[in-house]
């Protein structure tokens, strides 16, 4: 029935919601958004309940609902969080405390650039996982390791991309500065520090994404607290209800910063866009 | 004895994949303290080129450029500039706009504050003084671009094809309102277009350029009334310059 209103419709003249760049309505949107969620858990419970796999390899939507409850209100489970949320946070801090500067620089003078840039195109090709015997060597197994991994993770793909960002600030903008009689520092500070932030904030945001993905990878050696962890000892146990919880919790976390950063960008910085 | 903007045999010369183009060739130009001169010239005759080389943007590669006396190095203060493009701050409020050139030279808020509303008022846009670059219009943006560059209390006015991308009726607008501005202020004002008729309406003077190398044709005195308005345009004295610059710029 429904689909047949729709043909006539169209047939009157209506545009096709599959038209290229065609606006939709909100309620469709999230309507369509919700609709995917539901069919991963369709096919998911298909697949569990029906059978097809054993539930040691796929354990059933309400088995891991059921765990995440048990998670989410225990008190331990909160400290394995906090010691992530840490641990995420302070490579990424640290990676921003020096990353960005040496951005900027690399992104307004063409000297910074040759003594900043081929340096850092030539590290982040290598992988930050490979790093993890060395960051044990200097840093031993304690909080410093695991920031390290996640700052080595971070901070090269930072410098590139803040280089990018400044280099993109308008050269207009720069120029009208100049005439108006600004000297070296005051152009960095007040037309390209100033015009670099929105531009900033998305990076910002990219690379705390990737940070979360980092994790996984600094918790995976000589730890005993943390989300990495936690799906590191599951699997032992081969409780995978567990290690989905702990993969899906790792995403909400990324997602609630990246909806924070995107909101502060919107609420600090309307100008932009 | 010179005068108050000097260029002498300026030549500008860009070496691009091994070839070398020439983009101005001997330009001799003097400008008198208070004079609104316009450069006039089809595009590629380097008539932005000379703009920028005064502004201290760009490098002439052979000859010497004077203000007031004092060889330009590089950009600064004292040469305020207008561009095509829109190049107000997104992130400062009109009013912020103004005082920017003020707040770099460390001027205190109150004074600042002050002088801003002063160049506000001059370009009537008193309504909009707390509002952000992204809520005004083309031609008020360039309203503002130009009360932030005579703030900063330059000794000449750069101005390049200011009014390039505005659509016609804001454009007669702006023309008016820049040569009420001209004649309060008393600045020193190069401008630059491929408008003749804006260049005939704005100036005193007008400076021909052609193009292959850039280089400059001819300079003419515009004999009109300094009281000009709409009707300007359709005194003879108006009509036979314009024919005359476009005979002029046909021949070469």
């Amino acid at each position: 029935m429904a689909n047949e209103s729709t043909t006539k419709a169209t047939k009157h003249g209506r545009r096709s919601v599959w038209q290229v760049l065609r606006p939709i309505s909100t309620s469709l949107y999230v309507m369509m958004a919700l609709a995917s969620f539901m069919i991963v858990l369709v096919v998911w419970s298909l697949l569990s309940y029906g059978g097809f796999v054993e539930q040691i390899f796929l354990p059933p939507p309400i088995e891991v609902a059921k765990q995440f409850f048990t998670n989410i209100t225990s008190a331990e489970y909160w400290e394995h969080i906090g010691i992530s949320v840490f641990r995420v946070f302070g490579g990424f801090m640290l990676a921003c405390l020096i990353g960005i500067p040496l951005g900027i620089l690399a992104g307004t003078f063409k000297i910074g650039e040759a003594l900043v840039e081929p340096q850092m195109e030539f590290i982040r090709y290598m992988p930050a996982v490979a790093f993890i015997p060395l960051v044990m060597v200097w840093a031993g197994i304690g909080e410093w390791a695991k920031i390290l991994i996640i700052f080595i993770g971070c901070f090269f793909q930072l410098v590139l991309m803040v280089a990018v960002d400044t280099r993109r600030v308008s050269h207009d903008l720069i120029q009208a500065a100049m005439t108006l009689g600004a000297t070296r520092w005051q152009l960095i500070e007040s037309v390209i520090f100033q015009a670099l932030r929105p531009h900033l904030m998305n990076t910002l945001r990219l690379i705390l994404g990737w940070a979360w993905t980092y994790l996984v990878v600094a918790e995976l050696v000589a730890v005993n607290s943390g989300l990495g962890y936690q799906i590191m000892k599951a699997q032992r146990f081969l409780n995978t209800s567990e290690i989905f919880v702990g993969i899906l919790v790792i995403g909400l976390l990324g997602l609630i910063c990246d909806r924070i950063f995107a909101y502060l960008n919107k609420r600090f910085f309307p100008w932009a866009s | 004895m010179s005068s108050f903007i000097e260029l002498n045999e300026v030549g500008k010369q860009y070496v691009v994949k091994k070839q070398t183009f020439k983009a101005l060739s001997d330009v001799q130009l003097s400008i008198e303290e208070g004079q609104f001169v316009s450069v006039v010239g089809p595009s590629g005759c380097g008539k932005s080129t000379i703009l920028r080389i005064l502004a201290g943007l760009e490098e002439a590669t052979t000859g010497e450029v004077l203000v007031d006396g004092v060889p330009v190095t590089g950009p600064g203060a004292d040469r305020g500039m207008v561009f095509q493009t829109y190049t107000l701050f997104p992130w400062l409020s009109v009013r912020e706009n103004i005082q920017f050139g003020l707040k770099l030279k460390g001027i205190p808020l109150t004074i600042r504050r002050k002088m801003a509303d002063r160049f506000i008022e001059l370009i009537k846009l008193e309504k909009f003084a707390n509002a952000f670059p992204n809520q005004l219009s083309g031609g008020m943006k360039q309203r503002v671009a130009i009360a932030r560059a005579l703030a900063a209390n330059p000794k000449v006015l750069l101005m390049d094809e200011p009014f390039g991308a505005l659509d016609a009726q804001t454009k007669m607008d702006m023309q008016e309102m820049l040569r009420d501005i001209w004649r309060a202020e008393q600045t020193t004002v190069v401008f630059i277009t491929h408008d003749i008729d804006e260049a005939i309406y704005l100036s005193q003077r007008i400076v021909l350029m052609a193009a292959g190398p850039g280089r400059i044709i001819g300079e003419y005195e515009v004999d009109l009334p300094s009281e000009r308005d709409l009707l300007t345009r359709e005194l003879p004295a108006f009509l036979n310059l314009k024919r005359e610059l476009i005979q002029r710029l046909k021949h070469d």
